[in-house]
């Protein structure tokens, strides 16, 4: 396969891409529930750099040991993502400055 | 020896390179997974911090999701423009990779220019590293350092393609150097690749 080498349809990914660039912004917009519209985003999202990585960036006709390469850091970026996990949920923060006390409660 | 290689099909030769066409591909695949660990970082602390809050805003109130729709189909358009350059260097065709070349720089140039206009508009709004108007303050802090580290690797690229530009403009880019274009090409990739993320979670979700 790394032989041939060939070219795949370009044109048919761009159309791919911004096809769903464009349900990625309408879909945020759709009177559905918060956490159905953050895993459509994050599937249209995931979907759309496997299209790069696998057309544009030809990962699709190299050897796989490559794509074992590249797909490492996003493998290692949800372990991070679990790992933060109880600090995101431990304790909920406010980041902004509090109002000015104007009573003292003590 | 024939016999050799018929019996051990499917154990690949350890001296087999795993990019056949250069060591340089290898280390721009390798630079480029290192790199989206510095950006997978940013994200997941983006998350943590994110979903740790209470007063988030929601991004598309504040952020102009119209206009960054627009610069993402800018940098998916440069992108098209990249495998092009590299078809046109493959079979030596010099006009058409700096059309495609010269294209592919515009394109990340003008990405560029609008992100500056969209940090310029937010700022006199009052978004700041460390302050936002419209809620948690690490709202501000999160947004300019996974833009402006994505708008620095967009200028790199911008520099590095049009290094390749001028070599070609002065007659030392040829058809041998076909494999340079295409490390140039990955790293142009990934930076549309990472965006393609960034624009997802920092603007839409």
């Amino acid at each position: 396969m790394t032989a041939a080498h060939k070219h795949p349809n370009y044109f048919a990914v761009f159309w791919w891409l911004l096809a769903l660039t464009i349900l990625e912004v309408g879909v945020i917009f759709l009177p559905i529930a918060k956490l159905l519209i953050g895993i459509l985003l994050v599937g249209f999202a995931l979907t759309k750099a496997a299209l790069v990585a696998m057309y544009f960036m030809h990962l699709k006709f190299e050897r796989r040991t490559l794509a074992l390469i590249a797909i490492t850091p996003l493998l290692l970026c949800v372990l991070l993502v679990f790992a933060l996990l109880p600090d995101s949920s431990a304790t909920p923060h406010r980041t902004t400055a509090p109002p000015q006390a104007s009573t003292t409660s003590h | 020896m024939s016999q050799v290689a018929a019996m051990t099909t499917a154990v690949e030769p350890a001296e087999s390179p795993l990019t056949p066409e250069s060591w340089g591909k290898l280390g721009m695949w390798i630079f480029l997974a290192a790199d989206a660990m510095s950006f997978g970082a940013l994200l997941a602390g983006y998350g943590a911090l994110r979903f740790g809050s209470v007063d988030w805003p929601v991004p598309a109130d504040v952020l102009g999701i119209g206009l960054t729709a627009f610069m993402t189909f800018l940098l998916i358009c440069s992108s098209v423009t990249m495998v092009l350059a590299l078809a046109a260097i493959q079979k030596g065709d010099q006009r058409g990779l700096r059309i495609f070349l010269g294209l592919t720089i515009l394109g990340g140039s003008l990405f560029l220019g609008m992100q500056a206009y969209e940090w310029t508009h937010l700022i006199h709004r009052g978004l700041a590293l460390s302050s936002n108007p419209f809620g948690a303050a690490l709202f501000g802090t999160t947004f300019f350092i996974i833009t402006g580290f994505h708008g620095a690797h967009v200028t790199g690229g911008v520099i590095y393609l049009s290094c390749y530009l001028v070599r070609s403009l002065v007659g030392r880019l040829g058809q041998a150097d076909a494999n340079a274009i295409e490390i140039a090409a990955l790293y142009w990739h990934f930076v549309d690749l990472v965006w393609i993320l960034v624009f997802t979670f920092v603007y839409l979700l």
